[in-house]
């Protein structure tokens, strides 16, 4: 049968209007959220998929944006999917800009004037860098790192740069000191905690991270603050002034201290926000139709021990993964599991299991031991009371996900968990294994 | 293209040892012009002890005073490993140098009645290992154990921090310089009267495609108790010792662990294995390939044997009848079984293989229809041994296999040619207890372990979704894992079972069923 259609119900794809038999879902973002959302749908679905991004015409693996500037990989390696497998599975991509939201009319607004109609919108459009309004911030040289374009603006900063600074000790500062110090650029690190990371590790491991990034050749500022940014005549960045009044010249300046939901977007419109696009547990927004999943959702009541908003890829992906059984039919609550996450501070690998705050408390022990030489690391958290097993950090060690995460499942003893130190090694083959020092460490911590 | 970025480097002492290593070289090549250089065996302890010297300390200058870690900066945008015009050159030298081995071994001064040129200036060293006079292979042997061992210092300096890496490279620099090199020319020394058969125990068939042929087999039975050790030695690594290894450890025991072909990939072919195509249709491509290539081989192979007991009139129970009932019943046999109990697993990796095997089965029965004394399915059984020597053992794992490292990755031969790696592969995929384990839900799809796979395996495509790695043509280097920035892969031998399961989500989701 042959329907009649609205104008609403084409759209254009590279100058070429494709006309659908039925709405679409449309997804906003194409990031592993969104990709994740398209794909799981069209696995069971059979249902016109739209993904818009303004960002890249294709899924990338942002995770490794570093290793493209460092020479490690192309831009294409980045891409996880061949070029092919959107179309062969029927997720059309493009490249625009949602300048707005209209749920009434359900429909998106974008900026070159189109306008699309969807049955269902998902809203994936992850985070964009938090500035603190700092004085010149808006100079060049100036930027954060989180996007493609971060990354161009970076490639063209990084060739006349031979001093930067960082500012902002987290996960993307790191990765953005070693990313310039594989160009021979010197880089002065500013960091506002007493010790690396200080917000999620304890002090012993930000003093073993401190020691490396130094040893690679990064001046570590701690307990230090930006607060000036000074451009030259040409308005780019010549030197910073930080919180405890010294003034570092300069060619660029990082600011890599954190990121926020990137809705800009959904302000003008009837969606409920905060920080973030709120959703309920079923990832929706106000609008039965709208949802918001991955860096840019805000969940209404996050699970215990979870944040409302974690820009995060494995949140992002599990997000989608839910999301894409509630667009199947099968109305689905979003229940993380066990929190996980890994990263790697220039050679130091790092995962974590569970819970761990910085800092023992009345209901959590903690269990530290660390290589007198290597940079090896493990704290174990556990009950003081009931000695569960509540979580790990992981410092040069690969860890079994899966039995860990069993482990926390059938909440095990801490005293279990040091039986099963080799089962849950997952360093390579003829790795060292310091499960008997471990071990023996622990025995001693008992006394 | 934009200026390549500036990348850090200890560049002063990089560049002295590349002016020693060059300087080496040329004095070897000067060989080639200069008769009375030729004869001097003081030079050629010069130019090889002035590469070995330069290139120890390239390797030393460029990694002993960087961390311990992963040291990849600037590999896309080097020349020489991007197949930027530096790639071109050194593929191109080394084309003509493989042409020149296989084909114009004159050109290098090889001269049956008394060498010239660059053979010449190896004619102190083979008489001392071998007794013998330079031959282009002793002299390529050289070159070729040299360049693993060289390379393999530099490996070791560069993948320090990984025990799994420098012990496999230990082990391949070990096979390379005692089993391929040192052993077979002493051995050639102690038996100067015995007729040639190959001496390298774990060059075995179909890699080295004419063990089978009838000189050789006639050599190694004339060759007295060490012909008859190679012999029996090689069957058992065919049919016992390579299947029991695979087995328990997967193909890499042998692939990247133990093959001279493999040695050679994984140090002198280590900067270029990022070039390796991952592309789905090269994939296609590649299961086309090396099981022609194997078909190829085992037919042939079969032919000559074939052709072997013909002459052999003294033969009672291995007539060339049985010879070809036996080999179809054992076909059938291993078919059979495979459809039997591995049914469930038969992706296409395996279906090639199968499909193979099927061919294989026809094919011989028609050898013993329509092949006559001196002819095997209408071509003559030389002329079939022949060029498959020309086209599989030159060119392909030759001039394509090694001379295009900088431009096709390390691993040209191994993943599209070579028929050991197609028999390993198939055992691999379907009776072995290796897997690559995917560390449940942690990968990023960064892409690192794809991007550094010699084989064009794409990684990433099953860490992303939690699935273990069980892919036939898998040598094994473990550089994936190596590579990887998050501990999300481990090279493991498990129980067979399960090994290949795809969950219906990456750990980590507690909304979903995990399996």
């Amino acid at each position: 049968m042959h329907f009649f259609l609205p104008n609403n119900l084409k759209y254009l794809v590279e100058d070429e209007y494709v006309y659908m038999s039925q709405l679409p879902i449309i997804i906003v973002g194409n990031g592993i959220s969104g990709t994740t959302v398209a794909r799981t749908i069209r696995k069971q679905r059979d249902v016109p998929l739209v993904m818009i991004s303004n960002e890249s015409p294709y899924f990338f693996s942002r995770t490794a944006l570093m290793y493209v500037f460092m020479g490690h990989m192309r831009w294409e390696d980045l891409e996880p999917y061949e070029r092919s497998f959107w179309g062969e599975n029927q997720i059309e991509l493009m490249q625009a800009k949602v300048s707005e939201i209209r749920p009434e009319n359900r429909q998106v607004l974008l900026e070159n004037g189109k306008q699309l109609a969807y049955e269902k919108l998902v809203l994936a459009t992850g985070s964009k860098p938090k500035f603190y309004d700092w004085k010149g911030q808006q100079l060049a040289g100036v930027q954060g790192l989180y996007s493609k374009q971060d990354l161009d603006c970076l490639e063209g900063w990084a060739k006349d740069t031979q001093q930067a600074v960082i500012v902002g000790g987290g996960l993307i500062g790191v990765e953005l000191a070693e990313m310039l110090c594989s160009r021979g650029i010197n880089v002065h690190f500013l960091v506002r905690e007493r010790s690396f990371w200080g917000t999620v590790l304890s002090e012993e491991e930000g003093r073993l991270l401190e020691q490396h990034i130094q040893a690679h050749g990064v001046t570590l500022h701690l307990e230090t603050e930006l607060s000036e940014i000074i451009g030259d005549t040409h308005g780019r960045a010549k030197a910073v002034v930080t919180s405890t009044g010294v003034t570092i010249p300069c060619e660029f300046v990082g600011l890599t201290t954190g990121v926020v939901p990137n809705i800009d977007y959904a302000k003008s419109s009837t969606l409920e926000i905060d920080r973030g696009i709120l959703v309920d547990q079923y990832l929706a927004t106000n609008h039965p139709d709208i949802y918001a999943i991955g860096d840019c959702a805000q969940l209404r009541e996050p699970p215990p021990h979870r944040s409302a908003i974690e820009a995060m890829w494995y949140t992002g992906r599990m997000m989608g993964e839910t999301l894409a059984q509630t667009l199947c039919g099968q109305p689905t609550p979003y229940r993380p599991g066990n929190w996980f996450n890994s990263a790697k501070f220039f050679d130091i690998e790092y995962q974590t299991y569970g819970t761990v705050h910085t800092k023992p408390s009345s209901t959590e022990e903690h269990f530290l031991w660390i290589h007198p030489k290597k940079n090896i690391g493990l704290r174990v958290a556990y009950h003081p009371k009931t000695a569960a097993f509540l979580g790990l950090n992981a410092f040069g060690m690969r860890i079994r996900h899966q039995l860990i995460d069993q482990y926390l499942n059938e909440k095990i003893t801490i005293q279990e968990l040091m039986q099963q130190l080799e089962s849950i090694n997952f360093n390579p083959e003829f790795s060292t294994s310091y499960s008997n020092q471990i071990f023996n460490a622990w025995q001693q911590h008992q006394k | 293209m934009a200026a390549a970025p500036k990348i850090i480097s200890r560049k002063t002492g990089k560049n002295m040892g590349l002016i020693l290593g060059g300087l080496g070289l040329l004095l070897l090549l000067y060989s080639l012009v200069s008769s009375t250089w030729a004869k001097s065996s003081s030079g050629l302890v010069m130019s090889l002890g002035l590469i070995a010297l330069g290139s120890f300390f390239y390797s030393d200058q460029l990694y002993r005073n960087r961390h311990p870690g992963i040291h990849n900066d600037g590999v896309w945008f080097t020349s020489l490993t991007n197949r930027g015009i530096l790639g071109w050159f050194v593929a191109m030298a080394l084309t003509v140098f493989y042409c020149c081995l296989y084909f114009y071994p004159e050109r290098l001064g090889y001269y049956p009645n008394g060498n010239t040129g660059l053979i010449q200036f190896f004619d102190p060293l083979s008489l001392v290992l071998n007794g013998k006079f330079a031959t282009q292979w002793f002299v390529y042997g050289v070159i070729y154990t040299l360049a693993i061992l060289l390379f393999g210092i530099k490996f070791l300096y560069k993948y320090r921090h990984s025990r799994y890496q420098s012990i496999r490279t230990l082990s391949v620099m070990f096979f390379q310089l005692c089993f391929a090199f040192l052993i077979p020319e002493f051995l050639s020394l102690m038996h100067p009267d015995t007729p040639y058969f190959a001496k390298d125990l774990k060059n075995m068939w179909p890699l080295n495609h004419y063990f089978f042929e009838s000189w050789h087999l006639n050599n190694m039975l004339n060759g007295g108790t060490l012909g008859l050790v190679m012999l029996g030695g090689g069957l058992s690594m065919i049919f016992i010792i390579s299947p029991v290894l695979t087995y328990w450890y997967g193909k890499r025991w042998y692939c990247s662990w133990v093959c001279g072909c493999g040695a050679l990939a994984e140090t002198a072919g280590d900067p270029f294995r990022q070039l390796s195509s991952k592309r789905l249709s090269i994939w296609k491509l590649e299961r086309w390939i090396i099981h022609l290539v194997l078909v190829l081989v085992v037919l042939t192979t079969i032919a000559v044997l074939w052709s072997f007991l013909g002459k052999q009139p003294n033969a009672i129970y291995l007539t060339q009848e049985n010879f070809i009932i036996g080999v179809v019943i054992g076909l059938s046999t291993l078919m059979s079984a495979i459809y039997c109990f591995k049914r469930k697993e038969l992706n296409k990796d395996a279906l090639y293989s199968l499909l193979s095997v099927g061919i294989l089965i026809i094919g011989t029965l028609s050898i013993q229809s329509f092949s006559g004394e001196k002819h095997i399915l209408f071509i003559k059984s030389y002329t079939l041994t022949k060029w498959y020597g020309f086209a599989i053992g030159a060119i392909f794992s030759g001039v394509l296999g090694v001379g295009f490292y900088p431009l096709l990755g390390s691993r040209v031969w191994c993943r599209f040619g070579c028929p050991m790696a197609a028999i390993l592969g198939l055992q691999q995929r379907l009776f072995s207890r290796f897997r690559i384990t995917t560390n449940g839900g942690q990968c990023i799809s960064c892409g690192n372990c794809s991007t550094y796979c010699e084989m064009g395996i794409d990684v990433r495509a099953y860490a992303q979704r939690g699935q273990n790695i069980v892919r036939s043509s898998c040598v094994g280097c473990g550089i994936c894992s190596t590579v990887c920035p998050r501990g999300v892969l481990k090279l493991e031998n498990g129980p067979v079972e399960n090994r290949t399961l795809l969950p219906p989500f990456p750990l980590g989701n507690a909304t979903e069923k995990q399996s």
